[in-house]
């Protein structure tokens, strides 16, 4: 970080995009993460997400569009970048036929420790990933959460200042995302900035800023807090003996954008609009159904479905 | 390049194909078992060969000479034929495989001592058969005619393949038909594997250039080789009395530019392939020409000339006439210099053109 402007941000990207044939996989994307930021990437699958952060790394090349990563020019300089950062990929990709020391091994020597330095910083990610038990086992052999708490220490040997995480959670249980989302806010207390990627809501609201990503653009970004505050739209709540014909009316109601079932109720996702309750209650009462409507605070899944729907908040309240 | 990272590289490589049984097995298992095989092709010594006998001249010496060779045990004639049409036919449906026919006027061409006074009719087809009549053509037949005055007792009339080849050829072509097999297999897969398996898109986020990571691979590679090399010069010498009569540290430097050579080519169809099957695919497609082609299968004097300009291009060829040279006829390098310039030729020019598709991105 010392060689970086303080006003300079750990990754500033200008209208990104890259085409794959005819599919723009990232369409003019803008991204500005501060130091020691935890940002998320949040969106569905092939949205762009891992693409992006590709592209970042200096993996993939752009087909259009400025970055700077840490003050360097990618793609131009991303050899001098691969020294500062580390990349946990989505899937598993330390080699299964060897044991977890001898990936570390390996890893440090490719980062260029050696001797005394090396076995020191390997026994350190091995205590704090509670990998000492499983230092002589196969990789291959080690279960979701282990592979991951093994990448996790791969990853951050070299004391990156800047982590790439693509879906790191994909596919482990919920007890060791927790555990891993502690060792995630443990390393950026330590002054590492974080970009992760996830499809999880409540891994997104943890991020310090969030993008949400849909279709190759940034559909939002802000701080979880913010986004959930300036949701362009309103969320309800409605509790009915029949949800399903409850639904069924709603469905039908203008400006209503979205009809999920809850547990034992139903959320709705409206436009911002002065005469949607009523437009609802009149709808309710037509079709004969018995239901209680109530206004909602709005979460993170609300933000995320009005960000990723088919025809933007803004152009249908317009 | 570093060397730091190269050496990170060899050790996990090393230790990933202790782990591997099966490449491991295929190491040493490939060249023992192709030359165990082939081995049969090149056994001389063949014994008890289904054969017919002709006796035109039905005398007591031609009955003599006959109960003599078949006491050789090379033969079995278990047909009398009467006729040359019945051997021909004989042959032509594979019951025998050789004849033995004395013509009527044997005891005149014993006297005379101007023409063979027999004749061995072999299944040409079949080189072990060829082999076996030739040893039998050299075999002195106890006779009381002073055999001295019989310039060649018997004349061997070879019927399918009147082009003889030395059967001892065989050895020397098989290294390099198992280098090219496991070397550029090997390679290929090894370094597509990194790929497939997604270890590559977490190397090339690290310091690793391509390089490192593609000669660090391909290097113990090149051990693997001299050990195959080695693996089949002493089965060749201790199963099949191969002989080795140039000096061995030119035939382990020509063995070794080919092995280089091959991995250069794995290398390249590394480049190519998307997976593991893919690479197996490409370096099959590689194999045929250079088996049928090099001269190992068919001689080369023999090919139609552009099938020789494309043996001209294949490694094979340059190393089958190395090992030949060195192995059998004794020569040493500064005679073969050509062949191991060709070689040096084809590493340079698969090198440049993997060079320029080797990159380190992942599009």
């Amino acid at each position: 970080m010392a060689d970086a402007p303080a006003a300079e941000p750990a990754i500033r990207a200008r209208s990104l995009s890259k085409h794959f044939g005819a599919v723009r996989a990232v369409d003019g994307l803008d991204l500005d993460v501060s130091h020691g930021e935890v940002y998320g990437f949040l969106g569905p699958n092939g949205s762009g997400k891992s693409t992006t952060i590709r592209m970042l790394c200096g993996l993939l090349l752009p087909t259009e569009g400025e970055i700077r990563v840490l003050g360097l020019r990618i793609p131009e300089e991303s050899e001098r970048l691969k020294r500062r950062i580390g990349y946990m990929t989505q899937r598993f990709s330390l080699y299964e036929d060897l044991s977890v020391r001898e990936n570390l091994a390996f890893l440090a020597a490719i980062h260029g420790l050696g001797g005394r330095q090396a076995r020191a910083r390997i026994d350190e990610v091995i205590e704090r990933y509670w990998l000492r038990d499983l230092t002589r086992q196969l990789a291959g052999t080690l279960s979701g959460g282990q592979k991951q708490r093994l990448s996790l220490a791969g990853t951050v040997l070299h004391k990156p200042d800047l982590l790439f995480l693509d879906e790191p959670t994909s596919a482990v249980d919920p007890q060791s995302r927790r555990e891993f989302w502690d060792s995630l806010f443990e390393l950026a207390d330590q002054g590492t900035t974080l970009l992760v990627s996830t499809h999880y809501m409540d891994e997104a609201e943890r991020c310090t800023r969030l993008a949400i990503l849909d279709h190759g653009r940034i559909a939002a970004d802000g701080s979880p807090r913010a986004l959930q505050g300036e949701l362009p739209g309103r969320t309800w709540l409605v509790d009915a003996a029949d949800l399903g014909a409850v639904r069924q009316t709603l469905a039908r109601v203008p400006h209503v954008l979205s009809v999920a079932q809850i547990g034992g109720s139903l959320r709705i996702l409206s436009e911002d609009r002065d005469d949607t309750e009523a437009a609802i209650e009149h709808a309710l009462r037509a079709a004969g159904v018995a239901a209680e409507l109530r206004r909602a605070t709005p979460n993170l899944e609300d933000v995320f479905v009005a960000a990723t729907l088919d025809r933007p908040l803004a152009q249908a309240a317009a | 390049m570093s060397p730091g990272r190269l050496l990170a590289i060899v050790q996990k490589e090393l230790r990933q194909l202790r782990r591997d049984r099966l490449t491991f097995a295929m190491i040493i298992g490939i060249p023992t078992m192709q030359l165990v095989l082939f081995g049969y092709a090149i056994n001389l010594d063949v014994r008890h060969l289904e054969a017919a006998v002709l006796d035109e001249a039905d005398t007591a010496e031609s009955r003599e000479l006959v109960a003599a060779l078949e006491a050789t045990d090379v033969l079995d004639l278990t047909y009398h034929a009467s006729s040359a049409a019945e051997i021909s036919s004989l042959m032509q449906r594979g019951e025998i495989s050789a004849a033995l026919v004395i013509p009527r006027d044997f005891e005149n061409r014993v006297e005379r001592g101007d023409r063979p006074p027999v004749q061995i009719i072999v299944d040409g087809s079949d080189q072990v058969i060829q082999a076996a009549a030739r040893q039998l053509a050299a075999f002195p037949v106890p006779y009381r005619i002073d055999w001295r005055t019989v310039p060649r007792a018997v004349e061997v009339v070879n019927y399918y393949n009147p082009e003889r080849r030395a059967a001892i050829n065989t050895v020397p072509g098989l290294i390099g038909v198992i280098l090219t097999m496991t070397m550029v297999l090997f390679t290929a897969i090894a370094l597509v594997r990194e790929r497939e398996r997604g270890n590559l898109e977490m190397l090339i986020a690290t310091p690793v250039s391509p390089w490192e990571l593609t000669v660090g691979k391909v290097l113990p590679f090149i051990g693997i080789g001299l050990v195959q090399v080695t693996v089949v010069l002493l089965l060749g010498k201790f199963l099949f009395t191969v002989p080795i009569r140039g000096a061995l540290t030119d035939l382990y430097l020509s063995a070794l530019a080919f092995i280089i050579a091959t991995l250069t080519l794995g290398i390249f169809i590394s480049t190519l392939a998307r997976s593991q099957f893919q690479a197996m695919q490409m370096a099959f497609f590689t194999f045929l020409p250079q088996i049928l082609l090099s001269g190992f299968m068919f001689p080369y004097a023999g090919m139609p000339v552009p099938a020789q300009w494309i043996a001209e291009i294949l490694p094979l060829t340059h190393f089958l006439r190395l090992v030949r040279g060195i192995m059998l006829r004794a020569a040493n390098l500064s005679q073969l210099w050509p062949s191991l310039a060709a070689l040096g030729v084809f590493i340079l020019a698969m090198m440049l053109v993997a060079v320029a598709r080797v990159h380190k991105r992942l599009d």
